[in-house]
């Protein structure tokens, strides 16, 4: 009890502190709400409507049905039908078209010969990703026509076939493939590293350039309870930030919660205090708000970018990166949201992912707890 | 005029005295982009390689193990788990060890044997939506080829029907291999550039004003375009020297093809630097501490830059409206053009709009940040 009575001051002040700087709590608690937002709408990796390019050298009845599957997709948005190479090449060079289809003068011939013919597929391949879903789109719509069309053939002389495998794809959690469910979850684990590491130690080290700590430090206050009186607010600010985010990411883009809010807020709450700690011993290491900045940056913002499988999957990074990415917390932490959310998992499927946070956060606090002793005797 | 020459490079030296004062800032503006073109250059992938496939083959026939050669073989697809029971597909996607699933009913052999149409079932973790989406792409082309020769076999062999198959013929321009790293790592460059140039400018200001140095300079005969002049050029050296760097990480050390000329990529690298820069000193002229500098910088620049630049995600996938936003980021512009002319040598012809709009854009954020920033030092 007394405990949180001598707290009580510190907390009342640095609660002070936030308030006379409503642009930094605004950001803080708007800003998020604004980029999820944005976020939730703009990053999409479904690529369609990729610009494609037609030049049908054969002009048969069996040319124009093949490319007629082109003309009408979702996929490909005719740009122009050409009638030469140089055209593909410059439209492709200045950017006008990402693709194009190339029926050769014999397609027709052959293929009623009973021949194979080949049809070229050109693609654009500075965007890895798009390049290969247009491949990937194009290779199927070819495919799927050249299937139908020998059905059709046999049908036409009497007999009757249908396609022999019949592919039944299930798609769980996420049936519709939205890009939003995936990328919402862990936009969360962003913006608690931002808000607790990055905030936390530019408030103590702020203290520090100002020489306000030294002030607090010789209160009959224990550097631990200074640390906790100074942070407490920031875990307030963290939870109620990923409040608007989940209340956001539920009636705005119907991110359903399958999971235990409980447990959600568990981990929540566990990564909080993790970063938090993490925030208090950047602090311990340096004076300078810009270099805190910097390690911060380095130490959490980067890793929980881009080696957290936010956006990029950890699978098809190089070994070393993939051994790094377990120091990422916010790894786990993802594996832990997107269950809790997506897949409505429990407890006991996600006790490592648990476990791991717990020991990321006692460690952090513990480390951190010391270097404060160390340096305040 | 010569006076002013000589104030400003007294100031200069006066900055890079700070600069060595503080070594780890000196470090941080060389050892950082280091560290984050080879941090993203490495992680920044879209690259979906060694998926994990379980499989549950209920058929044991030649006819299943052949599909699930299908599968195996294309490269796409490793298969590490093999279970015997449908729900064991199930538990290794719930906890995420698998991508994806193949799951082969009895009498699919038979089915096909007797030409009736056979099932089979794959199952996807749409949680990984982008994933779970190129994963479904390489299964259905696999089905689909397996499925197609099985037709064409029928159709000739059998029935006498001839009917020749399309066999879609792949090329790709720029990139043959399909590297995603031939795409980010230019892109990497742009966004380091501008996370180093724009938030050191940025914090360097705001740390004199809170410490009040900023005060203490105003009040000597140094005249404002003098100092402005004075504080920007450092970091303008230290934007040039990064920028070297990060181009030759690029070069030669993720080998990205260089295609195009070396001189108008820098030449246009320094207009963008003076506009990343320009931003920093608007961001100082906002911000009444460096925390709320490194806020405003994080949230109003750094990641609408990253999204809407097109640097993750292109931006012709996103929704119209958000495509006219992302006009007014100089970042998308500069993406184009160092893509263009690492990937496919494109010159000054094809890229002016790009370069107009950065000098636009560099032009309008120096002044009015100048005029705001001579505004607070008056």
């Amino acid at each position: 009890m007394s405990i949180i009575r001598s707290l009580h001051p510190i907390i009342v002040k640095e609660f002070r502190q936030i308030r006379r700087d409503p642009t930094s709590l605004g950001m803080l608690l708007v800003l998020p709400a604004i980029l999820i937002i944005v976020v939730g709408y703009a990053l999409n990796f479904d690529v369609k409507h990729i610009p494609l390019l037609i030049f049908d050298q054969s002009m048969t009845p069996e040319s124009r049905a093949l490319l007629d599957q082109f003309r009408h997709t979702e996929y490909f948005d005719l740009v122009a039908d050409v009638r030469s190479y140089k055209e593909i090449e410059n439209r492709i060079l200045n950017g006008d078209a990402k693709a194009a289809v190339v029926v050769p003068p014999e397609f027709a011939r052959d293929i009623l010969a009973g021949r194979n013919t080949s049809v070229q597929i050109l693609v654009d391949g500075s965007d890895a990703n798009s390049a290969g879903q247009a491949l990937n789109y194009a290779t199927r719509m070819t495919m799927a026509y050249s299937t139908a069309a020998i059905a059709q053939a046999f049908q036409f002389k009497g007999g009757s076939l249908s396609v022999p495998i019949r592919f039944e794809p299930r798609i769980w959690y996420n049936p519709d493939l939205r890009s939003s469910e995936f990328l919402i979850p862990g936009l969360i684990g962003f913006i608690i590293v931002l808000t607790s590491v990055v905030s936390t130690s530019m408030t103590v080290v702020r203290e520090k350039e100002r020489g306000t700590m030294e002030q607090i430090m010789v209160s009959p206050l224990r550097p631990v309870q200074v640390i906790i009186g100074k942070t407490i607010p920031y875990v307030g600010i963290t939870l109620l930030a990923s409040t608007i985010i989940i209340l956001l990411g539920y009636f705005v883009f119907g991110i359903p919660i399958h999971g235990s809010i409980l447990l959600l807020y568990a981990a929540l709450l566990i990564v909080t205090l993790g970063g938090l700690g993490q925030g208090v011993l950047i602090s311990t290491v340096t004076d300078s708000q810009q270099v805190a900045f910097m390690i911060s940056v380095f130490s959490s913002l980067l890793p929980s970018m881009l080696l957290s499988g936010f956006v990029f999957p950890i699978a098809s990074m190089p070994i070393v990166l993939q051994i790094l990415s377990n120091l990422a917390v916010n790894k786990f932490f993802l594996v832990a949201v997107r269950g809790l959310m997506l897949k409505g998992a429990g407890f006991m499927d996600l006790w490592p992912q648990f476990l791991y946070l717990s020991l990321f956060a006692a460690v952090m606090l513990g480390v951190s707890t010391v270097r404060m002793r160390k340096r305040s005797v | 005029m010569r006076r002013s020459l000589h104030v400003i490079r007294e100031m200069i030296r006066k900055e890079f005295y700070q600069l060595r004062h503080d070594p780890r800032m000196l470090g941080v503006s060389i050892v950082a982009p280091v560290l984050q073109v080879l941090l993203l250059g490495y992680a920044a992938t879209t690259d979906i390689t060694n998926s994990t496939m379980v499989v549950c083959d209920l058929d044991h026939t030649e006819e299943s193990r052949e599909l699930i050669r299908d599968f195996t073989n294309s490269g796409y697809f490793v298969a590490r788990y093999t279970v015997d029971d449908p729900a064991g597909v199930d538990q290794h996607i719930e906890r995420a060890r698998a991508n994806i699933g193949l799951v082969i009913a009895r009498g699919y052999g038979r089915d096909l044997l007797a030409r009736r149409p056979a099932e089979i079932q794959v199952i996807l973790d749409g949680a990984d939506a982008n994933t779970a989406n190129v994963l479904l792409g390489y299964a259905t082309q696999i089905v689909s080829t397996r499925s197609q020769k099985i037709l064409a076999q029928y159709a000739s062999v059998i029935h006498g029907v001839r009917y020749g198959q399309i066999v879609p013929e792949p090329r790709v321009w720029f990139n043959p291999d399909l590297k995603s790293a031939n795409y980010m790592v230019p892109g990497v460059v742009g966004l380091v550039l501008m996370i180093i140039t724009m938030t050191l400018t940025s914090l360097g200001i705001v740390k004199e004003k809170e410490i009040g140095t900023l005060e203490q300079l105003m009040v000597t005969p140094i005249r404002p375009h003098e100092l402005i002049l004075g504080k920007l050029v450092p970091f303008i050296m230290i934007g040039f020297v990064d920028m070297t760097i990060v181009l030759g990480l690029a070069r030669f050390w993720f080998g990205v093809p260089l295609v195009g000329s070396v001189a108008l990529l820098f030449g246009l690298s320094a207009l963008f630097i003076l506009t990343t820069l320009g931003l920093g000193l608007f961001i100082s002229t906002i911000a009444k501490s460096q925390q709320q500098a490194m806020l405003i910088a994080q949230f109003f620049f750094f990641m609408p830059f990253m999204f809407f630049s097109g640097f993750v995600v292109p931006i012709a996938n996103m929704p119209r409206a958000i495509q006219y936003v992302s006009y007014i980021i100089p970042l998308r512009y500069f993406l184009e053009i160092v893509r263009g002319i690492f990937l496919k040598g494109t010159n000054l012809l094809t890229l002016w709009p790009q370069a107009l709009a950065l000098t636009a854009f560099g032009a309008t954020i120096l002044t009015l940040s100048i005029l705001r920033f001579r505004k607070t030092l008056e």
